[in-house]
């Protein structure tokens, strides 16, 4: 016998208006009589329905996982599985997208056809961690669904959960856009593919972040939102289009280019010539982007270029917000020696925070801890002036070996002068 | 089918190889593009060193998607695109083509289907969000509800670019903030204490990592009727909620008490200013399904006072600049209050230490 759906008069209102309604589709599953999701959809539609009266949550978490791995499920029982028994279990997994998120039909094909025999015909896309979340499977189907996304012909593989290593994020990038300063896929899956285990056996503090952008746009927001930020940048001047600069005024007007690109430049390092060719200080700008963003013909990022690492971006608990904190003002990205530079640094610090930080705590908040100069000569790196705002403000400071420290950052000059040199 | 009376072994294959997923020619000109201009809303042209060129139509979804409806998505990619599609960071299907011509039938397919096509440039962008009623464990409000409530509201600011400069809309059911920053942020904010089921705590809580979560220091181990749990000290409790994940029997949501409030200036680029994290303009606002009118009429009152009054490439945070926030206040009809003076650590850096006003 069809099971009746649930009257559902609040959910039955978000039908209505031009955005596509997830309601909608929701009951188009809970419609798919003889589907093995389809008793299971009208009971989340009940139980949903319920929530938007009582203005409360019905579900709890649990323990499951897959065989092998300790984190990637969401699991998902529900309080009030009396009234609504099909959807009592509506576990989530997890599941890592190819990089950037491109997909052939192909493959969404395969996910649905895959999560329409195992799971409930539900699937983000995709989950503010960067995962495809397949939403909606029993315990018994957890397994099932993952063998099958995991299987060779389709490539899956389980996200991070939990106090692990977390998927990642990465702009479009070099695949489409301009701005591009690094390979983000290559970035992307070397990291990630490298501490997998990380993430598929929870064993960290707490939670850990990768997030790629290849320019100071930060389309992946991971300054902000992750633990090890990787950002796109340049050194050198950046290019300029003078031919193209000129179309641009001619087009837009001299008022236009120097009320909305000249005047915004944060550090005052553009002129617009009485030719009506650019004027760059090269020494003074930050990369920031705004007036590349304006003149995307006229304007692009120079030629040596790489990143710029940030870490600690966090939202509030427990300590409040944090950015991520400039610990790498540039690195290069070229060879293969470099490359494996930056897999090392993030072995570094994953050891670190493994072994020194609290429960429960993220490594900003060890930052915040233990200093940032303590931090830099846990992982190495040597203390740059890129890394702060202004320097310190208190006198509250011991400065008894003043001269070492000093000689350190003359050594490290000259050192650098010789290289230059030898080039 | 077979049972295997041992489970398989899991291939650990990571992060899966996108270039055989990728448009052809995005695999071909990896790396090399040039430059890209935005010919109308919703889409963008790109143009290669090689000469090779690509046009992206972007178009909206509930995120949250039935399988027909991805189904549906992959027909219009497979008649109409080239067979591959992305996804952007905030739920937008993009879909890529390698003739110009084959821009206008897509877009006016996505539309009739019920796609809108936009989200590019100064428009107001797909709201983020987080799961909410639907399938969070901790939830104060629903996610999808929200948003589409809300983007049935913007959708002809997403369709069309016609804001200062692009807007970031996002939510989040409970004071985590999965959502993160936006240039208006929807989040919940808890009104009382947590209620605490003492029969449950003891066999339920882990307390001593319950009483080192707390960011005040409010909760301590006590005996109540005989039985071990926790108690909070209410003078202190900040009811920020951060107690109830690890201790579920601390109860923080209630019908009434569970509130929303409303944050703006939040911003993740680096482009002209630094990134900056939202800011507490609105609380104390009814958490009211189906579609919360009051919180919706507070964005949309925000969200205009922005695009009549922001200048060109402004985001919200540097238009509050330029104009002060005397003049947001007066501009959004919204209350100044003692809640908008932090009081957390760091505070005083958010006071105003000069003579410079605003009048």
């Amino acid at each position: 016998m069809t099971k009746k759906k649930h009257d559902t008069p609040l959910l039955d209102e978000l039908e209505s208006g031009p955005w596509p309604s997830f309601v909608s589709g929701l009951k188009r599953l809970a419609d798919d009589d003889g589907k093995p999701y389809a008793d299971m959809m009208k009971d989340l539609l009940g139980q949903l329905e319920h929530s938007y009266e009582t203005r409360l949550g019905y579900w709890k978490g649990g323990t499951v996982s897959v065989f092998g791995y300790g984190g990637g499920v969401i699991p998902r029982f529900s309080e009030v599985a009396k009234d609504y028994p099909a959807s009592k279990e509506f576990h989530t997994l997890r599941v890592m997208p190819p990089a950037g998120m491109h997909y052939s039909t192909d493959l969404l094909r395969k996910m649905c056809d895959i999560w329409e025999e195992h799971g409930s015909g539900l699937i983000a896309l995709h989950g503010q961690s960067g995962d495809i979340m397949f939403q909606g499977a029993t315990t018994e189907n957890v397994q099932k669904a993952f063998d099958a996304l995991n299987a060779p012909e389709i490539g899956l593989d389980m996200g991070g959960a939990g106090p692990a290593l977390r998927t990642s994020i990465s702009c479009v990038g070099h695949a489409r856009c301009e701005h591009s300063c690094f390979d983000e896929v290559r970035a992307h899956r070397s990291i990630l593919n490298e501490f997998l285990g990380e993430m598929h056996r929870p064993a960290l503090p707490y939670k850990f972040k990768f997030k790629f952008s290849g320019c100071a746009n930060d389309c992946s927001n991971a300054i902000h939102r992750s633990d090890f930020a990787v950002i796109g940048t340049w050194r050198d001047d950046m290019n300029v289009d003078q031919e193209e600069v000129k179309a641009y005024v001619g087009r837009n007007g001299r008022k236009q280019v120097i009320d909305e690109i000249i005047a915004m430049c944060p550090t005052r390092a553009l002129s617009l010539n009485d030719d009506d060719t650019l004027d760059v200080d090269n020494k003074s700008c930050v990369r920031c982007m705004h007036c590349i963003n304006a003149m995307t013909k006229a304007l692009s990022p120079g030629e040596d270029r790489g990143i710029t690492i940030l870490m600690g971006g966090k939202r509030s608990l427990k300590i409040g917000d944090q950015m991520g904190t400039v610990i790498v003002p540039f690195m290069k990205l070229d060879t293969d020696e470099d490359w494996e530079k930056l897999t090392e640094l993030a072995e570094t610090v994953i050891d670190f925070f493994a072994e020194n930080a609290l429960e429960h705590e993220r490594v900003g908040e060890t930052i915040d801890r233990i200093g940032l100069a303590n931090f830099l000569d846990a992982v190495g790196v040597e203390v740059d002036p890129n890394m702060i705002n202004h320097p310190r403000t208190s006198s509250y400071v011991r400065t008894d070996d003043w001269d070492d420290q000093a000689r350190k950052w003359f050594d490290r000059k000259a050192a650098k002068e010789a290289a230059e040199a030898a080039e | 089918m077979s049972e295997a009376t041992q489970p398989r072994r899991a291939i650990e294959s990571g992060v899966p190889d996108p270039f055989p997923q990728m448009h052809p020619v995005m695999k071909e000109n990896y790396g090399k593009w040039k430059w890209h201009e935005r010919p109308r809303p919703g889409v963008l042209h790109h143009v290669a060193h090689t000469g090779a060129e690509i046009w992206t139509v972007r178009a909206g979804t509930q995120r949250q998607m039935d399988i027909h409806t991805i189904r549906k998505l992959c027909d219009i990619a497979d008649n109409l695109a080239d067979g591959h599609v992305r996804f952007t960071v905030r739920s937008n299907c993009e879909f890529m083509v390698d003739d110009e011509s084959k821009v206008a039938p897509l877009i006016e397919k996505l539309e009739s289907e019920g796609f809108p096509v936009g989200g590019t440039g100064n428009s107001v962008k797909m709201i983020s969000h987080t799961q909410g009623w639907l399938h969070c464990d901790i939830p104060g409000t629903d996610a999808s509800g929200v948003v589409k409530s809300l983007m049935d509201e913007i959708y002809e600011d997403f369709k069309k670019e016609e804001m200062p400069n692009r807007v970031q809309i996002t939510t989040s059911c409970c004071q985590i903030n999965c959502g993160g920053q936006g240039d208006i942020a929807i989040n919940v904010q808890y009104t009382k204490p947590p209620k605490i089921n003492h029969d449950l705590v003891a066999n339920v809580c882990e307390r001593p990592a319950v009483v080192a979560r707390c960011p005040v220091a409010a909760i301590r181990p006590a005996l109540v009727d005989g039985k071990p749990s926790l108690e909070v000290d209410e003078k202190k409790c900040i009811c920020c909620g951060a107690c109830y994940p690890p201790c579920p029997p601390m109860q923080i949501n209630s019908d009434e008490s569970t509130k929303l409030a409303i944050w703006v200036g939040g911003k993740h680029s680096n482009a002209r200013s630094k990134p900056t994290f939202h800011k507490l303009v609105a609380a104390g606002i009814p958490n009211n399904p189906p579609r919360w009118p009051e919180a919706a009429a507070i964005v949309k009152k925000i969200l205009y006072a922005y695009k009549e009054d922001g200048r060109p490439w402004e985001r919200m945070n540097e238009w509050i600049e330029r104009i002060g926030w005397p003049r947001f206040f007066e501009l959004t009809d919204l209350a100044f209050t003692r809640h908008h003076i932090d009081d957390w650590r760091g505070a005083r850096r958010s006071l105003n230490a000069s003579a410079q006003l605003h009048f």
